[in-house]
């Protein structure tokens, strides 16, 4: 008889952990083959508060590490990945239904992006910032700053690639996130927390739900401690009811283009100009 | 202390020549609102008529952002960038040469001290045209991708506290990037936008670039949700701010919002003290507190505290408080008779919640809108004074013992737009400049403006910056983000 499989349990990470949903609740995700490959955590409103509280905790420290070691935890990440490509590459053939080599594809993608991104960290300010010349003898400097906690709607497809997209720009930029998986294709997210938790990471910087995009988005726009969302994997209806509430606090709320860009990084960041007089 | 009182300078109104009704500014020339129907604007330091002001409404906006659309896409669009420029340039030199007539202007109808039009509103509005029309050709060095492409109409609602200034801050980079405008200047400080629409028609500036419309809160709105307008610039209220956040929420439409702010003024106790009071006093008292980025909550160290407010008393008792038109006046007229009505609404609930008020012993006259200036001591941070953003002449002071206690109260707010930071020790204020959560910080200075500077605020306090290379963002496509 053949050897049985072991199985994984795929939960939600959160503050560093793999807890399940405190709800109890999970449901079934199947392979493009329809035959069952997993039950991820179905994440409730208690666990997406939870996600904020461990990303609004580790932000200042994140924010306030050097950009060269930002730099390199999320090159860090690449490096962990590229040893766990094979297992990110059967994950995506067998939930997206694409050819191995079109995972295979997919996953150095998500490699090459930490690594782009990875190199940005201590190039920002130099290309995003300034030495304004003002008229007066003033010593005038405006740099880039983090926005604090951002969440993440993260597209359906392709499930890696679209996750790390989204992720890598928000984590450059010195901020915390709040990744919500696509419901339909989680896994791969979900392996992506299990790299993060073990690329010196800081705890809570990136947290991992899976669930109902649906139940979430309402409870993502009125979190007053939520101060961006990059809305890539929800529709165009979700997108304009969370900008209706998320006006509340008036969340910094974008949608990309597929490319990498710096303006991902800088769309979820401040802008912070410093006065000082010149004299003796 | 009389025999040492200034004698009166007053700046002559003859220059104004305010004319007895205003039309709106739409396509090159002003037209009749087709409702007829008009408001008054007043000269808040006499209660004085100066002008009957047309009102527009739906109809009106709409003509205005059709004019917008016309010039864009026929003229504003295909001109050579080069030529775009020049117009700004043009702009800019005629304000110069016109700047008396405009600052008596904008302080007969705001009420602010000549002083500050004179020597701040004006020069600076001028500068800010002129910083914008040597950007209209370089734009593709600018950092926004090679070819940087202008998002079409704007429509632009400003506040009533810096008229002209404001306008400034919308028009010149708004049209250096290549976009049309259609600007509704705020309903009780309308003279020095249509004073401004002359200056567009002796630059020869093609009908239909720049449209000002006057109103209120109706006619803005109108504005905001007019389907063609490609974007909105916003200074004023962060509660309106949200409405229109929320109005824009299922367009296409962007957004630049400048809102409300609760600045935190920080002093340390190796601050330059004499310094520091100067600082603390043109922080709050500038433009009679009407400012979003004034210095509102002062956050000083606990041994120094005694020390500073003894200071501040004695200066506070120095400022002179009256006729905007006097040269020597430090404080003019509260702009309207509501935000009067705010300010005292605010300050009393200090007194009810158990702060103490202190004023000089000031003579405020007796016709137009007046406060005098005031501090509160003995606030805490849940106090009312302390958290809602005034936008008038009245200060909140804090204590602290520990720098890292400084930091937590100043960022226990809601708002995020400027901070204010006194110490001799360069290596603490660059500490606390990057634990603050603002968008603008003055280090041993405030309340310093200039158009090369990136102004706007973190948090509830708005997006995007004004001025500066940051400032160009918010009127250029983006090369990465998908609107809708």
């Amino acid at each position: 008889m053949s050897r049985i499989d072991i199985n994984k349990t795929y939960k939600l990470f959160i503050g560093g952990a793999f807890p399940r949903s405190e709800s109890g609740r999970v449901y079934e995700v199947k392979g493009s083959n329809k035959k069952f490959l997993a039950n991820p955590a179905l994440a409730s409103r208690k666990d997406l508060r939870d996600a904020v509280v461990a990303a609004k905790s580790s932000q200042a420290g994140w924010a306030g590490a050097t950009a060269f070691n930002r730099g390199q935890i999320l090159y860090r990440i690449a490096e962990i990945m590229q040893g766990r490509s094979e297992q990110f590459t059967e994950e995506i053939s067998a939930l997206e239904g694409v050819t191995s080599k079109a995972a295979k594809l997919q996953v150095e993608e998500a490699i090459d992006t930490w690594v782009w991104y990875s190199g940005w960290c201590d190039k920002l300010s130099s290309v995003a910032g300034s030495q304004n010349q003002v008229s007066g003898p003033f010593y005038n400097f405006t740099t880039p700053e983090s926005l604090g906690v951002v969440a993440i709607f993260a597209e359906s497809k392709p499930s890696l690639l679209g996750a790390v997209r989204t992720l890598a720009p928000v984590l450059a930029g010195g901020n915390s996130a709040v990744l919500i998986a696509s419901e339909a294709y989680p896994l791969p997210a979900i392996t992506l927390g299990e790299v993060l938790a073990t690329s010196d990471l800081p705890a809570g910087v990136v947290n991992i739900l899976t669930g109902k995009t649906s139940e979430l988005y309402p409870w993502v726009g009125s979190h007053m401690e939520i101060d961006g969302v990059d809305v890539a994997g929800l529709s165009k209806k979700q997108e304009e009811e969370l900008k209706l509430v998320g006006a509340d606090n008036l969340k910094r709320i974008a949608r990309f283009s597929t490319i990498n860009h710096p303006e991902r990084i800088l769309s979820f960041m401040e802008q912070k100009t410093i006065w000082h007089p010149i004299g003796i | 202390m009389s025999e040492f009182d200034y004698a009166s300078a007053p700046e002559s109104k003859a220059i104004a020549n305010i004319a007895s009704n205003y039309g709106l500014f739409i396509g090159g020339k002003f037209v009749e609102p087709k409702q007829g129907k008009s408001f008054n604007t007043f000269n808040p330091a006499t209660e004085e008529l100066l002008s009957k002001i047309g009102y527009a409404d739906k109809t009106d906006i709409d003509a205005a952002v059709k004019s917008a659309r016309l010039a864009y896409t026929r003229v504003w669009s295909k001109m050579p960038a080069k030529e775009r420029g020049k117009y700004l340039y043009r702009i800019a030199r005629i304000m110069q040469e016109r700047a008396r007539e405009f600052a008596v202007v904008e302080t007969l109808d705001n009420g602010k001290p000549i002083r500050e039009s004179r020597d701040t509103d004006i020069p600076l509005a001028a500068a800010h045209f002129f910083y914008h029309a040597g950007w209209a050709d370089k734009l593709e060095y600018a950092g926004f991708g090679t070819k940087p492409k202008p998002l079409g109409v704007v429509g632009q609602i400003i506040p009533w506290n810096f008229p002209l200034l404001m306008l400034a801050w919308k028009i010149a980079p708004a049209l250096a990037a290549g976009n049309t405008v259609v600007l509704k200047p705020a309903e009780t400080t309308p003279l020095t936008a249509l004073l401004f629409a002359q200056v567009c028609q002796q630059a020869g500036v093609p009908e239909g670039v720049v449209n000002i419309v006057t109103g209120d809160g109706v006619t803005g709105a109108a504005l905001v949700n007019h389907p063609d307008v490609n974007k909105i610039a916003f200074t004023g209220s962060t509660d309106v701010g949200k409405a229109i956040a929320r109005s824009i929420s299922a367009t296409k439409k962007t957004a630049t919002l400048e809102l409300g702010g609760k600045a935190a003024n920080l002093v340390f106790e190796d601050a330059a003290i004499d310094e520091a009071v100067e600082g603390i006093v043109n922080g709050i008292f500038f433009n009679q507190g009407h400012v979003c980025c004034a210095g509102s909550r002062l956050i000083v160290q606990e041994n120094v505290a005694d020390e500073i407010l003894e200071k501040l008393k004695k200066r506070m008792s120095l400022i002179r408080v009256g006729d905007p038109m006097d040269k020597n006046t430090d404080l003019g007229a509260i702009n309207s008779k509501e935000q009067l009505n705010k300010i005292h609404e605010i300050s009393n609930s200090g007194d009810a919640e158990g702060a103490n008020r202190w004023s000089p012993e000031v003579k405020l006259p007796t016709k137009g809108y007046w406060y005098p200036p005031t501090i509160f001591t003995g606030v805490s941070q849940s106090h009312r004074i302390a958290r809602e953003e005034i936008f008038g002449p009245v200060l909140s002071v804090l204590t602290f013992r520990t720098p890292s206690e400084a930091i937590e109260k100043a960022n226990n707010s809601m708002y995020g737009l400027s901070a204010g930071i006194w110490s001799d020790k360069g290596s603490k204020i660059l500490w606390a400049a990057r634990q603050l959560k603002a968008g603008v910080i003055w280090s041993n200075t405030f309340n310093k403006f200039d158009p090369a500077s990136p102004f706007g605020g973190y948090k509830e306090s708005g997006w995007g910056r004004e001025g500066g290379r940051h400032g160009l963002a918010g009127y250029l496509t983006s090369e990465a983000k998908v609107s809708k």
